[in-house]
């Protein structure tokens, strides 16, 4: 099994979380994130002081995958995730030794 | 106060007139609403650790003047003259004043003027707050109000308006406050905050507005408000009082420009946080002219305001007090331009006689108010630091600096301004349930209950 986690442009959410029920996935956990990436944020001004706002609010997706599907999968979400403009974020898997389904005690590829 | 109405309205007698009363009573709720929209002001511009304690340093400013009021403030700021200096003790605890007792040369009850006046006096503190965000202790903050409004504010107002005040037998123009309202707040707070000193982190921590709507609403209750504090200060429904309502919008309005053009050209935005200020400043600005100028003076009067204030709220940086929210870049500032414009753009021919430079009135008049904003200036930013220094001394004037950096909010009033994230809320019922009957309740009787840690809720740093 394989984690993937994606941090994305909070307003994909939609786009990402569609493409990938259409694609087959049972769950996902969102978070809202905070980070940055060589965009290096964006500056403010209030009162004519210059804030650097560099951590940008991000969505973090995770989704947990059988190996096989794991590849598939990382296209998909890229694909509904891109704009083509800088601060699109990023996608990244690792392995997965345990999964458990908390009310069933189900382990393994069944618990996803 | 403007004589005016004296001799338009009331030749010999003045009798009541419920025309003018009506007017003034709604005119004191008009004033009334500015408090809380000041709160909201100042309240959106601090972060969200500390916007209860902004808000709350506003409000408790109505609890304690109001009481102050009534129990001696009103006597102290427009009782019989003595010296010129402060009133007298004839109205102590409001009594010996007869409900069909009129305000002398006015159609209005005292009672109405005593309310109006209540006001001004309770909104005047807690413009001083805005200097001292995120670090003073509540407790040190209400005595520090309660003092500043005896021994600054009661004999200021006294000075400006009362009857035989020294520098209203003088002849310094201020219609509704802006020495007595403005640069008094704008001076303390500059005062107070040489004494107590920077927040932890100033110039190097941003310190970003945390609710730009919230100030939005406070700036559009303030400028709604302001139309009694302005209109009101004649004391009278008529055409005067009209012009003066006409001046507030009109200079607020080219304040507001003002602002946002010299930050458009400076800092390449047009800000949210820049119109609500530069709004405030016109305000601010046409507060003491708005009885003497015109229209077309307004938009003189609050295009430089607008642009000045803009220019000024920056100095903090350069010169390196932390004037949090630019009490002294705003009203301190915006109430000298306005109290001096007068000494050019009065025209005479408003509420008042006197005419300024531009208008054949020669420097007469300008010396006048210069001595008026000088006088207040300085004795309010002497005492102020001297009270503040006193109650430094004696309690403390600053919360901690781990409770400044935790946030106020908590540290002071026990509370969390939102309760919106779900970790933050995951707070359990302290002290009303035993251990054992919340053991009961989780349905499990195999489990030790642990009492869920309440979550220290997350704070925006």
């Amino acid at each position: 099994m394989k984690l993937i986690t994606a941090v994305i442009k909070p307003y994909r959410l939609d786009e990402v979380k569609t493409a990938l029920h259409d694609f087959g996935v049972q769950g996902l956990t969102v978070t809202e994130a905070s980070g940055y990436g060589r965009q290096r944020g964006h500056t403010e001004v209030y009162r004519g002081a210059e804030y650097t706002v560099d951590l940008v609010p991000k969505i973090r997706i995770e989704v947990l995958v059988e190996d096989a599907d794991a590849d598939e999968l990382i296209d998909v979400l890229v694909k509904a995730a891109r704009t083509g403009k800088i601060g699109d974020g990023k996608v990244w898997s690792v392995p997965v030794d345990t999964v458990v389904r908390v009310r069933t005690d189900e382990r393994g590829p069944d618990a996803l | 106060m403007p004589t005016g109405i004296l001799t338009t309205l009331a030749a010999d007698k003045p009798v009541l007139d419920t025309g003018h009363t009506a007017f003034m009573l709604i005119s004191a709720a008009l004033v009334m609403v500015m408090t809380p929209g000041l709160a909201f002001f100042y309240g959106g511009m601090v972060r969200v650790k500390s916007v209860l304690n902004m808000l709350m340093m506003s409000f408790i400013s109505l609890g304690i003047i109001t009481i102050l009021w009534t129990l001696f403030g009103f006597s102290l700021a427009f009782g019989t003259d003595h010296g010129g200096f402060v009133g007298g003790t004839d109205w102590l605890g409001m009594r010996h004043i007869g409900i069909t007792q009129l305000w002398p040369g006015y159609g209005i009850p005292i009672y109405v003027f005593a309310v109006f006046q209540l006001m001004f006096a309770v909104i005047t503190p807690a413009l001083i707050s805005g200097a001292l965000a995120d670090r003073v202790k509540f407790a040190a903050w209400s005595l520090f109000i309660t003092l500043w409004a005896i021994v600054v504010y009661f004999p200021v107002a006294h000075w400006v308006w009362g009857t035989g005040g020294w520098l209203n037998k003088l002849g310094v123009i201020d219609f509704a406050g802006g020495t007595a309202v403005h640069i008094n707040a704008g001076a303390a707070a500059l005062g107070v905050i040489l004494v107590i000193g920077k927040r932890v982190g100033f110039k190097r921590d941003p310190f970003r507005p945390h609710n730009l709507p919230l100030v939005m609403l406070g700036a559009g209750l303030l400028w709604f408000g302001w139309f009694g504090f302005n209109a009101g200060s004649w004391l009278g429904a008529d055409g005067v009082a009209a012009v003066a309502f006409t001046n507030t919008q009109v200079a607020t309005a080219a304040a507001m420009l003002g602002w946002l053009g010299y930050e458009r050209i400076r800092h390449g935005s047009f800000t949210t946080l820049g119109a609500a200020s530069g709004a405030v400043a016109g305000l601010v600005a046409i507060t003491p002219a708005c009885g003497s100028v015109s229209p077309l003076g307004s938009i003189a009067v609050g295009a430089i305001a607008g642009v000045v204030c803009a220019w000024a709220v920056g100095l903090k940086f350069k010169l390196g007090f932390d004037d949090s929210l630019d009490v002294v870049g705003v009203h301190m500032v915006g109430g000298i331009i306005g109290s001096l414009l007068i000494g050019l753009f009065a025209t005479g021919g408003v509420g008042q006689t006197a005419k300024g430079l531009f208008y054949g009135g020669g420097w007469g008049q300008l010396g006048k108010q210069a001595v008026g904003v000088t006088c207040v200036l300085l004795y309010s930013l002497v005492v102020s630091a001297v009270l503040a220094k006193v109650i430094d001394l004696v309690m403390g004037f600053r919360v901690s600096e781990d409770d400044e950096v935790a946030g106020i909010d908590q540290a002071e009033h026990a509370e969390t301004g939102y309760d919106f994230a779900g970790i933050g809320s995951a707070a359990r019922l302290g002290g009303l349930l035993a251990p054992a009957e919340s053991k009961a309740l989780t349905g499990d009787k195999n489990e030790t209950a642990s009492p869920a840690k309440a979550a220290e809720p997350k704070v925006d740093a």
